[in-house]
């Protein structure tokens, strides 16, 4: 069953056409992976789902995404509402300059949480989500500028786990990381698939041959191809990919 | 041949280092070395006549009577005023130009003329501050009008302080609050606000001491140099430290400006101790990010 459904969207930053009819559907509980060169509208659409877009004056965006059924472009939708079901997770880890349990309890406050037990439960639980808490447990009132990338990265996603979304999106997520924090947050989005729809753009060709069960192919705001990974790395249909994946360009 | 050229070269690179290196430091000498004999000058003045009665007596007509403790609460009665309404009404407009504002001609046109408020001489507020609040109001020659001047006047140089303070707060910052669900008042004061508080205090704080060693507006107002009794009350009249001192200076005989530099030496025990203040804040929090 599809939870994410895109039906001919279309959105410009100004004059500028940034992604071009784009349809698609994306399964729940499953890893989806948004590959292109850099400009192609895979981030684009990413911000989208969950209307980060909104905060740039000059986009405007016709088409219809839904998710769970309702379409969220409509004006009755509340938008802070729509963001506690999608995570997100940045290009960047962006921790705030606060102890590493202000973080992860950010999100359940924001929505009213202010029982001490359950907030510590849902820190606990959260940290354990991005597999983190082993790592901190004894340290959870020190800044979360004290941890390493990698670890600053997995905060990042226990924070979003904390709100209990079903959808979480992420972009670039290991782009800023070293290889071996990369291969533990690709270990841990594999976990996660279990109870989270995953949408995960990357520059990384083989970390979608190896993290995604979907991969969609972008190209100048197009969508070129999106099929089973095995399928798209191995036997894509399009030349257009076959030259992508195969480093002709890009 | 060549070598030689290449020696000669680097002779003339290095001297033209050491010209510039001297220049550079004699210009930072020769404003050290001012404020240095400065402040020499005035504590050779005014150190033997600092005693615990200066601080403790009102005006008189003996030099060795005067004190200055009308001044001082002057200056406090003003700045209790001036503090709060300055920083509520500056922090607030700072928040809505950087976080509410959308970019349109409108908000240029307000954040254009902030800035040039700040550039605005203090003379020209304290006859803003003579029409508006001494005339129209009718507040007289209070202590009401003399701080709602300074509020004018230091206003536009908080809001500015604060409107940096408030774009050095990274976008991903905001970004990863609003993802989360939060509203725009919300990112607000649990992301923005705690963050870009160490420098909307240390802007807040240096014009703080802008407004106590203010003395042309106030002057204009109309605050009094000769008071035998403290303001009980708003309404009350009142003198300020610089004027105070600005009146002792002015008097012929020789005493008064030992008294003159006595006050200044209190003033300026007063605006150093707020700015070290601002640094502290500044360098604790600096490094806590």
């Amino acid at each position: 069953m599809s939870i994410v459904q895109i039906k001919d969207l279309d959105l410009y930053y100004g004059e500028f056409h940034a992604l071009k009819n784009v349809s698609m559907n994306i399964n729940e509980k499953s890893i989806t992976a948004f590959i292109g060169p850099s400009g192609c509208g895979k981030s684009t659409l990413l911000r989208t789902l969950n209307r980060m877009n909104d905060m740039i004056d000059s986009v405007k965006i016709s088409g219809a995404v839904s998710i769970n059924g309702t379409n969220i472009y409509n004006p009755t939708v509340n938008v802070e509402l729509l963001r506690k079901e999608i995570g997100m997770v940045f290009q960047q880890p962006n921790p705030f300059p606060k102890s590493i349990y202000e973080n992860v309890a950010y999100g359940p406050k924001i929505h009213g949480i202010r029982n001490k037990k359950e907030l510590d439960e849902i820190v606990e639980n959260s940290l354990r989500g991005a597999a983190l808490w082993d790592e901190v447990k004894d340290d959870l009132k020190k800044s979360a500028y004290g941890l390493s990338g990698g670890q600053q990265q997995r905060l990042c996603i226990a924070r979003a786990l904390a709100i209990n979304p079903r959808i979480l999106l992420m972009d670039e997520p290991t782009s800023a990381l070293d290889p071996i924090s990369t291969l533990k947050i690709e270990e841990l989005i594999q976990e996660l698939k279990e109870d989270y729809t995953i949408i995960i753009v990357t520059h990384n060709m083989q970390q979608a041959a190896r993290v995604s069960d979907q991969t969609a192919f972008f190209l100048n705001g197009e969508v070129i191809e999106f099929s089973d990974t095995s399928m798209l790395f191995s036997n894509p249909s399009e030349k257009k990919t076959e030259d992508y994946i195969t480093g002709r360009f890009g | 041949m060549k070598q030689l050229d290449a020696e000669r070269q680097m002779r003339r690179r290095k001297r033209k280092n050491t010209i510039f290196h001297a220049l550079f430091l004699s210009s930072t000498l020769f404003g050290v070395i001012a404020l240095g004999m400065l402040l020499i000058q005035i504590l050779s003045d005014g150190l033997g006549w600092l005693n615990w009665e200066f601080l403790t007596n009102n005006a008189s007509r003996k030099a060795e009577k005067s004190g200055i403790k009308a001044a001082i609460a002057g200056t406090l009665w003003m700045m209790s005023i001036t503090a709060p309404l300055s920083f509520i009404i500056g922090v607030s407009t700072a928040i809505y130009l950087e976080e509410y504002a959308k970019k349109n001609w409108f908000n240029r046109f307000i954040q254009t003329n902030i800035a040039n408020l700040a550039g605005v001489p203090s003379i020209v507020y304290g006859l803003l501050g003579l029409t508006i609040f001494v005339r129209v109001f009718g507040f007289g020659k209070s202590v009401l009008a003399g701080s709602l001047t300074m509020t004018l006047l230091i206003l536009p140089i908080i809001i500015v302080a604060s409107q940096e303070a408030i774009k050095a707060i990274p976008v991903t910052q905001r970004n990863a609050s609003f993802a989360l669900g939060a509203n725009r008042w919300q990112t607000i004061i649990r992301v923005v606000l705690p963050s870009a508080l160490p420098g909307i205090m240390t802007g807040s704080i240096l014009s703080f001491s802008r407004a106590v060693g203010e003395t042309a507006p106030l002057i204009v107002v109309g605050a009094v140099a000769y008071i035998t009794t403290l303001p009980s009350g708003v309404f009350d009249k009142f003198t300020v430290m610089p004027i105070q001192i600005y009146t002792w200076a002015n008097l012929p005989q020789e005493e008064f400006h030992h008294v003159a530099a006595a006050g200044i030496i209190v003033l300026l025990f007063m605006l150093l101790s707020m700015n070290a203040i601002a640094i502290f804040l500044r360098n604790k929090y600096q490094k806590k990010n």
